[in-house]
C-alpha cells in the first residue's frame, strides 16, 4: 500500500504529532512517503532523507500559508496515487484533512486510537465514553490519529539518502487570506508531548493564583495544561485547554488541581498513566479516574508539594 | 443584508452519562434526553448576534435527522433564527455525506455565511464543516473563537494549538466554531411561544442516484477500559514518595 503522510513542523523540527503519524504509517506499508510544507530548515528535511522507513520525501517551500483548501487541490492533482493518506488530529490535521477527504470523495476515520486492520480502525467517540470500531469502504483512506496514541516514531540515520523532490503545486486562488498568528511563547515543555502536565481549573479561582500551576510544574519540568473553566476565566491561554474540545494528553504524570472532573475534561487525560487529583470536595468525579488523590485545600497543598519535591536537576 | 445558514443537530444532552448497549451495538439513546449540540448553539448565537448588529438579515436553521429533530429546530427558532428546515431521514449518515446533503440546502438557499459547530459531542468528528466547503469550493475558517464581520473581508481569529490565527476572509465563507466565540443565550417563554408560528419546513432527504452511499460501517461500541482504583493520601510526602517508588514518574 502507498501511503502518504503529511508531515507538519515548527521551521526546525517535524512536530512529535507528525512523528506519531509516521508509526501509525507502519501499520500500512513498511515505507511511506511524506509532505512537508512551508519554509523550514534544512535539517528538517534531512532527518526525514536519511530515515530507512522514509520512501520519498516531497518539499514544498513556499512562504505563502497554504489554505486548506490550497492544499486539497494540490493533493487531487498530485501525480503520485496513494492508498492511505495520514495526519494527526492535531490542528493542521483537522483543519485539512477533511478537505482532502471530501475533495478525493472518500470519507475520514478521524482521531483514531487503534489500527486493527487496513481498513478497521478504533475512535474515541463521545468525548471518550465509548470506542467505536469502525470499518472504512473506501478504497482510498484518508485518516487522522490521535498522537497520544502511538509513539512518536524515532527517525533513525540509515545509510541511504533519499532523493528530495521539489515540488511546486500551483496555488489556486483562494478568498482567505492569511494575517497573522499570536503564538504563545513559554519556555516550557509542549503540552501533548510532555512527560508531566500540571493542570489547573477554576479552583485556582483567578489569574495570579494559577501561578502556583506555573510553580508546581516548573519544579517538575512539566507542562500546563489547564480546564474549560480556567481558560474562559482567563487565567491562561486556550492552547492549554485540555479536553474533548481542546488538547487530548497521555503524559506519564497528569496533575489535576482544583479541576472537578467532567466528561469533557476527562477526555483529554484519562489515558495519562499515572494521575493525581488534588480536590476539597471528596465527591469530585477526577477521584473516580485518579490513582492517587488529595482532598483538601489546594492553597495549602501545592505549595506544600513544591517544597516537598526535590529541587529540579 | 446577509443571510446565514446554521446546520443543527441533535445530540445526546452533554450533561448526561453515556450508557452502551449490552450487545455492543452502540449508544443507548432510548428515553435519553436530546438536545441541540453545545456548538450549535453557539452557532445560533452567533447568527442572531449579527441579525442583532444588523448585518444578517434572514438566519435560517436546518437539521438533517428523524422527525424528532424538530424539537431542536424550534430551540433555534425560540432563540431567534426565522426559519427551519428539517431534512428527514432515519439513516445516521457519516460527515461526508451530512455535507452533501447540505451542499443541496446550501445552493437553494444562497446565504452569504454557512455556520457549523466545529465538531457534534457524539461523533466527535471534526469534519462536516471542512468537507461542505471544500464540495461548494468555499474558503474555510475553523475553531473560531472572534468574529468581525465587514462586508469587503471578515476578520476571523481562530484557536489552534500554539495561540490564535487571524485570517481575512471574503463571504461566501463556511465557519466552524469554538467555544469562546460567545456564551449562547436561554430562550425564554415567549419567546419560546412565538416559535411555534415560525415556517418549519419538512423535506424527506432525496437521494438521487444514489449519490449517497455509506462510506463506513460500525462494527461494535465498546466502553473505555476501566483505571485502578483511587488512592487517598493525607500527606504530600506521602504523595511524592508514592510518586516515586511505587508509581516511578518522578
Ligand atoms: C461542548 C462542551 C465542550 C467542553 N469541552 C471541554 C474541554 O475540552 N475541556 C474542559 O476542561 N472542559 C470542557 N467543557 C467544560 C466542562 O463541562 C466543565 O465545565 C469544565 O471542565 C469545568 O472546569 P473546572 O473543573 O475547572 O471547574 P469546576 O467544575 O467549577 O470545578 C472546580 C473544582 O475546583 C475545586 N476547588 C475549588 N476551590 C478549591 C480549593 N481551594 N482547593 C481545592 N479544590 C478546590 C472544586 O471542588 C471543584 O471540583 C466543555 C463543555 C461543553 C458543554
Amino acid at each position: 500500500m502507498r501511503t502518504l503522510v503529511l508531515a507538519s513542523h515548527d521551521n526546525h523540527k517535524i512536530l512529535p504529532a507528525s512523528l506519531s503519524a509516521m508509526t501509525a504509517a507502519l501499520n500500512f506499508s513498511k515505507t511511506f512517503d511524506v509532505w512537508v510544507m512551508g519554509q523550514f530548515r534544512q535539517g528538517v528535511i534531512e532527518t526525514l532523507q536519511h530515515a530507512p522507513c522514509v520512501s520519498q520525501v516531497f518539499a514544498w517551500e513556499t512562504a505563502d500559508v497554504v489554505s486548506p483548501s490550497q492544499l486539497a487541490h494540490a493533493i487531487r492533482d498530485f501525480r503520485v496515487s496513494y492508498d492511505v493518506f495520514m495526519a494527526p488530529a492535531d490542528y493542521f490535521g483537522k483543519d485539512f484533512m477533511p478537505r482532502i477527504a471530501a475533495s478525493l470523495d472518500v470519507t475520514q476515520i478521524s482521531d483514531i486510537t487503534k489500527i486493527i486492520s487496513h481498513d478497521t480502525f478504533v475512535r474515541p467517540i463521545y468525548a471518550g465514553n465509548a470506542f467505536l470500531t469502525v470499518q472504512a469502504l473506501d478504497r482510498v483512506k484518508v485518516l487522522t490519529i490521535r498522537p497520544s496514541a502511538f509513539p512518536p516514531l524515532v527517525l533513525e540515520k540509515g545509510e541511504r539518502k533519499t532523493q528530495l523532490q521539489k515540488i511546486t503545486p500551483s496555488l489556486q486562488p483562494d478568498r482567505v487570506r492569511f494575517v497573522e498568528r499570536k503564538l504563545d511563547t513559554s519556555e516550557r515543555p509542549e503540552l501533548t508531548s510532555a512527560k508531566i502536565v500540571v493542570s489547573g481549573g477554576r479552583g485556582l479561582k483567578s489569574k495570579a493564583n494559577f501561578a502556583l500551576i506555573g510553580e508546581l510544574a516548573s519544579k517538575l519540568n512539566a507542562a500546563i495544561g489547564a480546564s474549560r473553566a480556567a481558560v474562559d476565566e482567563g487565567f491562561i491561554p486556550n492552547d492549554c485547554q485540555v479536553g474533548q474540545t481542546g488538547k487530548v494528553v497521555a503524559p506519564q504524570l497528569y496533575i489535576a488541581v482544583g479541576i472537578s472532573g467532567a466528561i469533557q475534561h476527562l477526555a483529554g487525560m484519562k489515558d495519562s498513566k499515572v494521575i493525581v487529583a488534588i480536590n476539597q470536595d471528596p465527591n469530585a468525579p477526577i477521584f473516580q479516574v485518579a490513582d492517587y488523590g488529595m482532598v483538601g485545600d489546594l492553597f495549602e497543598i501545592v505549595p506544600a508539594l513544591c517544597k516537598a519535591l526535590p529541587n529540579k536537576t | 443584508m446577509i443571510k446565514i445558514l446554521v446546520a443543527v443537530k441533535r445530540v445526546l444532552d452533554f450533561n448526561l452519562r453515556v450508557r452502551l448497549k449490552p450487545d455492543g451495538s452502540g449508544v443507548d439513546l432510548a428515553n435519553a434526553k436530546m438536545s441541540m449540540n453545545p456548538f450549535d448553539e453557539i452557532a445560533v448565537e452567533e447568527a442572531i448576534r449579527l441579525k442583532e448588529k444588523g448585518v444578517a438579515g434572514e438566519c435560517v436553521a436546518v437539521s438533517i435527522g428523524p422527525l424528532a429533530n424538530q424539537e431542536t429546530l424550534r430551540t433555534a427558532l425560540a432563540l431567534g433564527m426565522d426559519r427551519g428546515i428539517l431534512i428527514t431521514t432515519d439513516e445516521e449518515w457519516e460527515p461526508l455525506n451530512v455535507a452533501k446533503i447540505l451542499k443541496k440546502t446550501v445552493e437553494k438557499e444562497s446565504p452569504q455565511l454557512v455556520i457549523l459547530g466545529k465538531q457534534s459531542i457524539d461523533g466527535d468528528h471534526n469534519q462536516t464543516g471542512q468537507m461542505l466547503a471544500e464540495i461548494l469550493n468555499w474558503p474555510q475558517a475553523t475553531c473560531v473563537s472572534e468574529l468581525k464581520w465587514q462586508e469587503e473581508e471578515c476578520l476571523l481569529t481562530r484557536e489552534i494549538d500554539t495561540g490564535l490565527e487571524v485570517l481575512a476572509v471574503k463571504p461566501p465563507f463556511i465557519m466552524t466554531v469554538d467555544l469562546r466565540l460567545n456564551q449562547p443565550r436561554y430562550a425564554t417563554l415567549p419567546n419560546i411561544m412565538r416559535a411555534k408560528q415560525k415556517p418549519l419546513s419538512i423535506e424527506p432527504l432525496l437521494n438521487l442516484n444514489n449519490s449517497l452511499t455509506p462510506r463506513i460501517k460500525r462494527l461494535k461500541v465498546e466502553p473505555p477500559p476501566p483505571r485502578n482504583s483511587v488512592k487517598m493520601l493525607k500527606t504530600v510526602e506521602e504523595l511524592v514518595r508514592h510518586l516515586k517508588q511505587e508509581a516511578k514518574v518522578i
